[in-house]
């Protein structure tokens, strides 16, 4: 049995949703352009997670298998309602911004894989204790990419200047693919690669070993 | 006409490809992306699936959803758009389910093609996706239609050319840390940039 501290802290480095679980990608990498929408899905994932975990985890007892997945997404998508519906009350910009993104919380495979993998097995406050390390795990590796994404693409964190730009008499020539789709590919697999590159435990094994070049001479 | 919809098809299958420009359905896209074969069933049934409940949805936002249009039965002030992920998502479900038990009885050999795939597509992105996309801009019946078959289309076309270039690349020797996952993303990464190059093309 995983004591609490684990089961909050190992999904951040050791067990990360994105890195290693390849949960929670969808909807992620999307909204990563700049810091704030970021950290608002990152706040809006991890109160979605927690309490559906704890909801989950209550009901876990008296809800017969076959329409536990039904029960499970009616959960969720109420939660998500409910974030969307605060979100375009309180700050109507960022939930324009991140336009079809919060609903697609409902999908994002992270919820679903801890109702499922974990709330069903295990009591409420653990549930509560795994949904929020997860989502918190989700949520660095989010930053961590918009950390680069954001004072690369467009000279700025959080909308303050800090690289100033060529365009606005600075001197730093910003970098355009920063703001494209593909750079956020690039930036997660080479976080990857310095995840894993930290924790050789995480690498995977190679389908085939190359064999090493010899001379005629060996070979015979 | 024909070509307004021609327009939109060629539009959703490359210029806002779901996997490659809006990420979505990255999940099972980097999943179940090893083999060719399994790709492309996996592939089929996201345009089953993305054909049929796109304008279903449609059909329920804009006859029962939409602010007034409950103004048959009675109700024209009721604004029921907040309960819409919930619709869609019961909707989504729903079909995968009914799909499921229609191809089990009258098209077995697709049945079997694509049995393990069917259930995992409820809590793909992609889908419920599509039909936020097509709340958003408003799209009509026919609309729905096409733009569901092609986001579909381009989502199978995306995860069998990544699948193409993963079966190549495991024989390739990647550095320690890179492989797998991580060799993964890059090469999404660059076959998503290949797709930018549409994104010039206007229709």
């Amino acid at each position: 049995m995983a004591t609490p501290k684990e089961v909050l802290v190992d999904p951040i480095f050791n067990n990360n949703p994105i890195a290693l679980q390849v949960l929670g990608i969808c909807s992620a990498l999307a909204v990563t352009v700049n810091m704030s929408t970021t950290l608002v899905m990152c706040a809006a994932v991890i109160f979605v997670t927690t309490l559906s975990n704890v909801a989950v985890s209550a009901v876990r007892n008296r809800v017969p298998t076959n329409i536990r997945i039904i029960v499970q997404m009616t959960i969720i998508a109420s939660l998500v309602i409910v974030v969307d519906q605060v979100l375009q009350a309180v700050a109507y910009d960022i939930s324009k911004s991140l336009s079809v993104f919060v609903g697609l919380i409902i999908t994002n495979c992270i919820v679903m894989g801890r109702a499922e993998a974990f709330a069903m097995q295990n009591g409420p406050w653990l549930s509560a204790l795994d949904g929020f390390g997860t989502a918190l795990g989700y949520s660095v590796m989010l930053v961590g990419v918009a950390l680069v994404r954001e004072p690369l693409g467009s000279g700025s964190l959080m909308g303050f200047e800090i690289l100033p730009r060529v365009t606005d008499g600075g001197w730093y020539p910003a970098n355009g693919m920063m703001l494209l789709a593909p750079s956020a590919f690039f930036i997660i697999g080479l976080f990857i690669w310095a995840i894993r590159g930290w924790k050789k435990d995480q690498v995977e094994e190679a389908d085939y070993e190359i064999a090493p070049n010899l001379q005629y001479k060996e070979v015979m | 006409m024909l070509e307004h919809y021609l327009g939109l098809f060629i539009r959703a299958v490359f210029i806002e490809n779901m996997a490659l420009t809006f990420f979505l359905g990255m999940c099972t896209f980097i999943a179940i992306s090893k083999k060719i074969s399994t790709a492309i069933g996996l592939g089929i049934a996201v345009v089953v699936v993305l054909g049929i409940t796109v304008p279903i949805n449609n059909l329920i936002f804009n006859n029962l959803l939409r602010e007034g249009a409950l103004a048959w039965a009675g109700f024209p002030d009721v604004d029921l758009s907040f309960l819409g992920l919930l619709s869609y998502i019961g909707v989504i479900a729903a079909m995968v389910q009914i799909l499921e038990m229609f191809l089990d009885r009258f098209v077995p050999f697709l049945y079997n093609a694509l049995g393990v795939f069917l259930p995992l597509i409820t809590v793909n992105c992609a889908i419920l996706g599509a039909s936020l996309f097509m709340i958003e801009r408003d799209y009509t019946f026919m609309e729905s239609t096409v733009f569901g078959l092609g986001a579909g289309v381009g989502w199978a076309l995306a995860i069998t050319a990544l699948a193409g270039v993963r079966e190549k690349l495991k024989y390739s020797d990647v550095p320690e840390g890179l492989r797998g996952l991580g060799i993964t993303f890059i090469s999404v990464g660059l076959i998503s940039l290949c797709f930018m190059s549409f994104g010039g093309i206007d229709i």
